[in-house]
């Protein structure tokens, strides 16, 4: 897929890692086992859009970001970045392109060094990328990425340490070191599920207003569907290495088709104690990617499952009804 | 009276180099069996120091003032002497982080027994049938008891661990995060476990957490600790809808919801420092409704008017008597 303006396109993607075998599965030359932690994913981002991959542990959304940095290999399918497919690049070749796509992480607490002043976490990168001649010109954008992140004015946090950093402030840091390169897409591993409640919404407004902006396109990976369907254009549930369902945030919230979405919104505490939804809890957890189940890979937990759900893995298709924008399912029976 | 009753609890840490850091200042609630309560705030608000001071079990290096009573007996007033009988047996606690605490080269079943065979005098055959029933009893097959904790899930992980906490019987159950580092799903699970522990067995149950859904769906009253203290309390539902403090309703305006379309707005500053006596309220520099007042008096919890819907005391600090704006959090939004 090919469109005006789309910034990262990820057609088929698949990532796998092997499961270990012992020594008596080598000499009995078992077959090697693989777990598909990213099996088959396709979506697509434009400049100034978030896109939000939702989905439990273990359902291959941090693996897919992993991919598409190509921290991980991918074990088929294409990342295209900017028109440019990124999928079989060598490392050398790959090196001014990566530029363009940084990562925020999850804990702020962990991915700063505790070391290093905030000038030095945010110069490191450019220093990596040999951008900026001088320590002068360093020094501007430096505080040039920090006031972009918010911490305004820079001179003031220039010379802290992250323990004399609140974690909002420390998250800020981390997406200023990304900001640092001018990246057109940005990928945000839980940004904020390490922050306390109050500062959650500063941080997820700043990368808000840097997609707004237009510069940059923002892929964030979340477990809280609350927030993808507040800062999200789209969303795109993930079930097992899967997407299972993708389409605009708004109409995934409020009008789910695959049952497993649905089973998601249901269990999501409402914070007015008046409004009481029939909670579905699905029994167990998310299976052993290892062993993906025949058919529909939902169909062990699914509450509406059918005979006929072990025979086809449904893949996504539109969902039913008119929609100007696509909204996708992969359910046979949605 | 209740079940349980907290009076004017205070934990005061003392501080390398001297000085104090007082950091739970005047907590009081109560709690009945079968009921189920929140204790709301974020970090170093000291919601889990109060908890830990309930169990008597903080550092050396911190002072305790106050009253914990469980069915009219005190159970601070002799130290550790007069907490240990209780300890576990009338009240017990399930840490935050308990699932990933367990001991990874034992047994799941055999961690359950100990605690029972140590408390209870038990035989170790009767401890293990013991922890087998509770076992059953959060939802994991007694026989998968004999398996190590990294072959169970986080969520069976947090199962065992409030099973352990269940050991002795006990009437109130602290639960410190229990929900925290786990998926929507799973903690739907849990929520739905401790429910039911508190409706079936009157357990008093007390939720301690950072997340105000969680308590909105899970519990009947909650409280709203800033900076030490309660600043206000009441039924879930009056805290929602007649919120009268401030930091509550910027609280609920920051945290997203599914189906609002509003803003989400975080609350700008940072909670005051506690090693410093505090003039005035406390929660004055991030506070949007401030009147003069509050630079100079420090704010104390008082009842406000049970508004239609809110029967339970609901009591506020706060100076302003229109605390929190019209209608509550839930107009906001």
């Amino acid at each position: 897929m090919t469109g005006e303006g789309i910034l990262l396109d990820v057609a088929d993607l698949r990532a796998r890692y092997p499961v270990r075998r012992s020594i008596a599965d080598r000499l009995a030359r078992r077959p090697r086992h693989w777990v598909r932690a990213v099996d088959g994913v396709s979506f697509s981002l434009r400049r100034g859009e978030m896109v939000a991959l939702v989905g439990e542990s273990g359902c291959g959304k941090t693996t897919t970001a992993q991919t598409i940095l190509r921290m991980v290999e991918s074990a088929g399918g294409t990342i295209t970045v900017d028109g440019q497919d990124i999928t079989a690049l060598s490392q050398r070749r790959l090196r001014p392109l990566r530029r363009g796509i940084q990562m925020v992480y999850q804990d702020p607490y962990e991915s700063l060094d505790p070391r290093f002043r905030v000038r030095q976490t945010v110069a490191e990168p450019l220093l990596v990328h040999g951008l900026g001649a001088t320590r002068r010109e360093r020094d501007e954008l430096v505080a040039g990425a920090l006031e972009r992140a918010g911490l305004a004015p820079a001179g003031l946090y220039l010379d802290r340490y992250p323990h004399e950093l609140s974690g909002g402030q420390r998250q800020r840091v981390a997406i200023a070191a990304a900001l640092a390169l001018d990246p057109v897409l940005l990928l945000a591993d839980e940004p904020v599920s390490m922050l306390d409640v109050s500062v959650r919404a500063g941080v997820l407004a700043l990368l808000d207003g840097l997609r707004r902006d237009g510069r940059l396109g923002v892929l964030m990976i979340t477990h809280d569907l609350s927030t993808a369907a507040h800062f999200a254009d789209r969303i795109a549930v993930m079930y097992l290495g899967r997407i299972v369902e993708y389409g605009p945030a708004r109409q995934v919230i409020n009008d789910p088709q695959h049952p497993y979405t649905k089973a998601l919104l249901s269990v999501v505490p409402d914070r007015d104690p008046r409004r009481r939804k029939t909670a579905q809890i699905l029994s167990g957890e998310t299976p052993n990617p290892v062993a993906i189940p025949t058919g529909c890979r939902f169909r062990p937990r699914c509450p509406i499952a059918e005979d006929r759900c072990a025979e086809t893995d449904p893949h996504l298709k539109l969902a039913r009804g008119a929609h100007p924008e696509p909204h996708e399912v992969a359910c046979i029976l949605a | 009276m209740s079940l349980l009753e907290v009076r004017d609890l205070n934990v005061w840490f003392g501080l390398p180099g001297g000085g104090e850091l007082h950091a739970v200042q005047g907590v009081g609630f109560d709690l009945d069996a079968g009921e189920r309560f929140g204790l709301v705030g974020e970090s170093g608000c000291g919601k889990t120091t109060s908890i830990l001071a309930m169990m008597g079990l903080l550092p050396p290096n911190a002072s305790v003032a106050g009253e914990v009573s469980l069915a009219g007996t005190n159970i601070l007033a002799g130290g550790e002497d007069s907490v240990r009988p209780h300890r576990w047996t009338d009240i017990a606690m399930v840490f935050q982080g308990a699932m990933n605490a367990l001991n990874p080269v034992r047994t799941v079943l055999s961690q359950i027994a100990e605690p029972i065979v140590l408390h209870g005098g038990s035989s170790a055959v009767a401890a293990r049938k013991r922890a087998g029933e509770l076992l059953e009893l959060v939802g994991i097959p007694a026989s998968s008891g004999s398996r190590y904790p990294h072959e169970f899930s986080g969520g069976m992980r947090q199962r065992a661990a409030i099973a352990m906490a269940l050991a002795c019987e006990p009437k109130v159950l602290l639960a410190d995060e229990p929900t925290t580092a786990l998926d929507v799903m799973v903690q739907a699970q849990i929520l739905d476990l401790l429910v039911g522990l508190s409706d079936e067995f009157g357990l008093a149950l007390m939720l301690v957490t950072h997340d105000l859904p969680v308590v909105a769906q899970v519990c009947q009253r909650a409280a709203v600790m800033y900076a030490g203290e309660i600043v206000e309390t009441g039924t879930t539902d009056a805290l929602f809808h007649y919120t009268r403090h401030p930091y509550t309703r910027l609280l609920f305006a920051a945290t997203p919801d599914l189906y609002g379309t509003g803003a989400v707005a975080s609350i700008p500053g940072a909670p005051p420092r506690l090693d410093e006596p505090v003039v005035g309220c406390p929660f004055l520099p991030r506070c949007d409704s401030v009147v003069e007042r509050c630079e100079r008096e420090r704010p104390l919890l008082r009842l406000v008017g049970a508004v239609d819907g809110a029967t339970a005391a609901h009591a506020v600090a706060c100076h302003r008597d229109d605390a929190g704006g019209a209608g509550g959090a839930g107009g906001t939004q």
